[in-house]
């Protein structure tokens, strides 16, 4: 039961934390560069804010606009359910395995490229073309990156693979985790919409693509696609830190172990954040067509993770 | 009790076909058209359901029938009753939508005698494919089902197009079938053809003739099933087909490959070297990705879908490929997952790709064209179509916890299975595959982002479209007994893998593996690899649905909405030409994959006589090669010709010259007489 009250606590946890998240690296990304920066807590301002928005909505769109940002919400929210945010192995761990949890993200992404289509403008049709071909061309490395680490663990379960690098912790520092690792930071980015591949801070430039892509939205439906992306953020942070550096995770539900685990969690979110500022501080956007170069340079570096997991196995 | 199933089958298909001859036209004609296809494929469905259940094969032997190798040999196995399955999944459907689809042909723009006649022989032919039992029996039906198909290509023989189509479609399916013919003589080796007794035979072949049998059954079946280079038949025959015969042209007949290249190569040879599996592997991967990839640059909604298939038969290809590798190995448990991975794709697909081919000719029926350029704004007119290929859309593109997902899901497991294998250049086959299905799947979702969205979203882009009206109830019904199939079959793979495990129990000596996999809500893939339920993903998804926007109204979140313009960088007036076009939608991966595309682009721009800063019009023409025409049918037609017209240096028409070559025959043959 209270395994139960975990999951729906984790659930929670992670949408509380995901606008603190994307507002402390707004404001570590200001500060980097010599800006002073908008609060860490704007972002649940907000929310707010948009919640208390009515909504416009153009006369082109139909029915699919108006449950598309439903979709999206509830598909990241569903997989906070599933991933290791505090402990493992979780109730609902033989649920869904790391291929439901990328595909239940790609569900979102699927419903949003169509409502981007809907309202008939250029810009949305923009960004749903863009980011359907960055999803697509970030799914080989994803799904080569959990064949990696579900070689080491020999399952393709979240639970199973976070116990299997507990038992074993030389894994963790192997050459085929190190460099599977690295080709799943580079997908996140893409996948998060982050520097090189998206710029979240921008408006109306035509080089955007999520933001292209939800241009036509606002008030409630707004906030939850705002929500959901940056959920989005916290998944994949917490994928990257619990998968492959999972100490931390509470192996029992003592409130003890389960206050170190969120403690932990808040501290691999904050240095996951900090690399990203720099690295968002440090590089420039790339071109649109220099982005599949990025994502093969990444599956490259999943191919070898596998490749010399299997040489070394 | 199988017996009288069987009778009714067979009765049903000949009565709807005698209707069709009488006429069947009309809304009674059709409607008893239709309604001896679907008790024929009903009673074939509730036959095969029996055997699969009972375990206990139906056999019936009519020697007498062709007294000639064997005579008539039916018997269906679960394996047979498994694909009979699939008829009557995509047959019941599609004959009802094909009820009213067919209304259009009253006209007399198309015989409704011959499209009624050729449907039912169709069906009856297919059904008994499966059915075979002997070399004779299997080919006669092969050829029948291939034969009443072309007829049914034709039926719009007046369009443009569709001739070629035929022809094609005619020319592929006839090498396919020398190959299939030359492969079972190699297998008979002069012995008899029963099925039963080439099992035992085929052990005594030599290694190069088992060899030479796979290769050339694979290639025969292949064509059928659409593999990559023999696929070019199916962008052509597909869309010229009317709709509902696409739909089980595509959903359920290039299916019957798969069936054959199962029972040839595991059931009949009882399996082989691993460069078997490894080249059924590359070719599923090879056709999964060309297959997308093309379909991403098509702008016919029809030929798009038909681009799908060679896609989808590729992961099935892939399930099957990896199983024949595991079964090579003797690691019979991950081969009876691959083997699942690919048959439950192959069900799923015969589901949503029937779905989406008769979605797509509601909308030919409703706009009178299959361009996408000139569609949009549909989801307002045709609500329930648009609804029904929504699901076919996100089954198709692997979307939990819809059908699509579960077989990918079993065949990504059976993948990453490989690092079992002993044989580490095999088993590095493995992550390639995998990268190339996660490639294939990726891709597959934006293609039918594109396909939904640029065809029923946003403004219509042009007058038909506009003017677009719902279709009628009997289509509709046809879409949504394929739309709830595409939803059950997503939400129970536990009961499916169970079923499709017993269908393969026995096959090339797999043993019964179903004690392998766990089966209640959960699926748990053999040794715990993985673990998932769509059941509860989709009661999970249901309940975050309904909890979020109630707890929405709880927090008193501002639920008002106003209707406006769409924004518009301050422009005056939207119109449809400003919107995103399918073109430009796949654009980005037209360049990104341009190494394989070579587009070439040609753009006219008429200038003003006085000033070339005033541009009167703008000519943009963008095409790609496509690669496999050009590069290996282009040849291969060329020498065709080129020996066609050395013949006829021989053939002048003149009598005396053919009066001469019978001399000169003569002569030889006398001679060669006295010689010998």
């Amino acid at each position: 039961m209270n395994a139960y009250l975990l999951e729906i606590g984790q659930a929670l946890l992670a949408l509380l934390l995901a606008p603190g998240l994307v507002g402390f690296v707004r404001w570590l990304k200001a500060r980097l560069q010599n800006r002073r920066g908008a609060p860490v807590w704007l972002p649940y301002f907000e929310l707010r804010k948009l919640f208390g928005k009515e909504v416009v909505m153009s006369n082109n769109a139909s029915w699919l606009f108006r449950v598309a940002p439903y979709i999206v919400f509830t598909s990241a929210l569903a997989v906070t359910f599933l991933i290791p945010l505090l402990a493992a192995p979780l109730p609902f761990d033989n649920v869904g395995d790391l291929l439901v949890v990328v595909y239940l993200l790609l569900l979102g992404t699927f419903f949003l490229a169509l409502a981007g289509l809907d309202p008939g403008t250029a810009f949305g049709g923009m960004g749903s073309s863009r980011e359907m071909t960055v999803a697509a061309l970030s799914e080989p490395t994803i799904a080569l990156a959990i064949f990696g680490l579900a070689l080491g663990a020999g399952s393709t379960n979240l639970g199973r693979i976070v116990t299997a690098t507990l038992a074993n912790p030389g894994v963790a520092i192997s050459p085929g985790h190190l460099m599977a690792f690295a080709a799943l930071f580079i997908v996140s980015l893409a996948e998060t919409g982050r520097l090189p591949v998206d710029n979240p801070s921008t408006h109306l430039e035509l080089t955007m693509i999520h933001e292209a892509m939800i241009l036509e939205y606002s008030g409630r439906y707004l906030a939850l696609i705002e929500w959901a992306s940056w959920l989005k953020l916290v998944i994949f942070f917490t994928l990257l830190a619990n998968l492959f550096i999972p100490w931390g995770l509470a192996a029992t539900l003592t409130p003890v172990a389960l206050a170190v685990a969120v403690l932990t969690l808040i501290l691999k979110l904050v240095l996951l954040g900090l690399i990203v500022a720099v690295v968002e501080t440090r590089i420039a956007k790339l071109r649109l067509f220099r982005v599949p170069e990025l994502l093969g340079m990444s599956f490259v570096l999943a191919l070898l993770a596998v490749t010399s997991s299997f040489l070394l196995k | 009790m199988m017996q009288t199933l069987f009778l009714i089958m067979v009765s049903a298909y000949c009565l709807g076909a005698l209707v069709a001859l009488s006429g069947g036209r009309g809304s009674l004609g059709r409607g008893l058209v239709a309604l001896g296809a679907v008790i024929g494929a009903g009673a074939g469905f509730a036959l095969a359901a029996n055997v699969i259940l009972s375990g206990t094969p139906f056999t019936l032997s009519v020697p007498d029938l062709l007294p000639l190798a064997g005579g008539l040999a039916l018997r269906l196995d679960p394996l047979g009753a498994f694909f009979l399955i699939i008829i009557g999944l995509g047959a019941i459907p599609s004959s009802i939508y094909g009820a009213g689809y067919s209304e259009v042909y009253e006209d007399g723009s198309a015989s409704l005698r011959l499209l009624g006649l050729a449907l039912n022989l169709f069906l009856l032919t297919m059904s008994l494919v499966t059915f075979a039992d002997n070399v004779l029996t299997f080919l006669l039906m092969w050829e029948g089902m291939s034969l009443t198909s072309y007829f049914l290509v034709m039926t719009e023989s007046r369009e443009a197009g569709t001739v070629r189509a035929g022809i094609w479609y005619l020319a592929m399916t006839h090498i396919g079938l020398a190959l299939l013919m030359g492969g079972f003589i190699v297998l008979m080796n002069g012995g008899s053809g029963a099925f039963s007794d080439l099992r035992t035979s085929a052990a005594s072949l030599s290694a190069a003739s088992r060899s030479l049998v796979f290769l050339l059954t694979f290639l025969g079946f292949g064509s059928k099933a659409g593999i990559v280079p023999l696929h070019i038949w199916l962008p052509m025959a597909h869309p010229a087909a009317p709709s509902h015969v696409s739909a089980l042209m595509s959903g359920v007949m290039i299916k019957m490959g798969i069936y054959g290249i199962l029972r040839v190569a595991l059931d009949l040879l009882g399996g082989g070297p691993v460069w078997w599996g490894g080249i059924i592997l590359g070719v599923g991967s090879v056709s999964a990705l060309l297959g997308v990839l093309y379909a991403l640059m098509e702008h016919d909604l029809k030929r798009l879908l038909a681009y799908h298939s060679v896609e989808n038969i590729g992961i099935i290809l892939i399930g099957i490929g990896a199983g024949m590798i595991f079964h090579t190995y003797g690691m019979m448990t991950l081969a009876a997952l691959g083997f699942i991975g690919g048959l439950y794709h192959t069900i799923n697909h015969a589901s949503f790709k029937s779905l989406l081919f008769l979605g797509a000719g509601s909308v030919l029926h409703a706009t009178h064209t299959r361009n996408m350029e000139e569609l949009g704004g549909l989801i307002k007119n045709m609500p329930w179509t648009a609804l029904f290929f929504l699901i076919g859309s996100a089954a198709i593109s692997a979307l939990p916890p819809l059908n699509g997902f579960a077989s990918e899901w079993l065949v990504f497991q059976s993948l990453l299975g490989g690092f079992n294998l002993p044989v580490p250049e095999v088993a590095l086959l493995m992550p390639v595959a995998v990268g190339m299905l996660a490639l294939t799947s990726g891709l597959a979702a934006a293609c039918f982002v594109k396909a939904f969205g640029i065809t029923f979203l946003a403004l219509p882009r042009s007058e038909a479209a506009e003017h677009a009206h719902e279709s009628p109830l009997s289509m509709q019904v046809g879409m949504g007994i394929l739309a709830l199939a595409c939803i059950g079959l997503g939400l129970a793979p536990f009961a499916v893998v169970r079923l499709i495990g017993g269908v393969i129990t026995g096959l090339g000596g797999l043993p019964d593996t179903r004690a392998a996999f766990t089966f209640n809500l959960h699926l748990q893939t053999p040794g715990a690899f993985g673990q998932m339920s769509s059941p509860l993903v989709f009661l999970g998804l249901l309940i975050l649905l309904g909890l979020t926007p109630l707890i929405m109204r709880l927090l008193r979140v501002n639920w008002q909405l106003r209707r406006g313009d769409t924004w518009g960088c301050g422009r005056v007036g939207q119109t449809a030409r400003m919107e995103y076009t399918a073109t430009s939608f796949a654009e980005p991966l037209r360049r990104i994959f341009a190494e394989l595309y070579r587009p070439s682009r040609d753009v006219t721009i008429d200038f003003h006589p006085d000033s070339k800063y005033f541009v009167q019009s703008i000519e943009y023409r963008s095409e790609i090669t496509p690669l496999f025409e050009r590069w290996l049918y282009d040849p291969i037609l060329r020498l065709i010709r080129f020996t066609a017209r050395q013949v006829r240096k021989l053939q002048a028409g003149s009598l005396y010259l053919y009066l001469a070559y019978i001399i000169i025959i003569l002569i030889i043959l006398l001679l060669a007489a006295r010689w010998f």
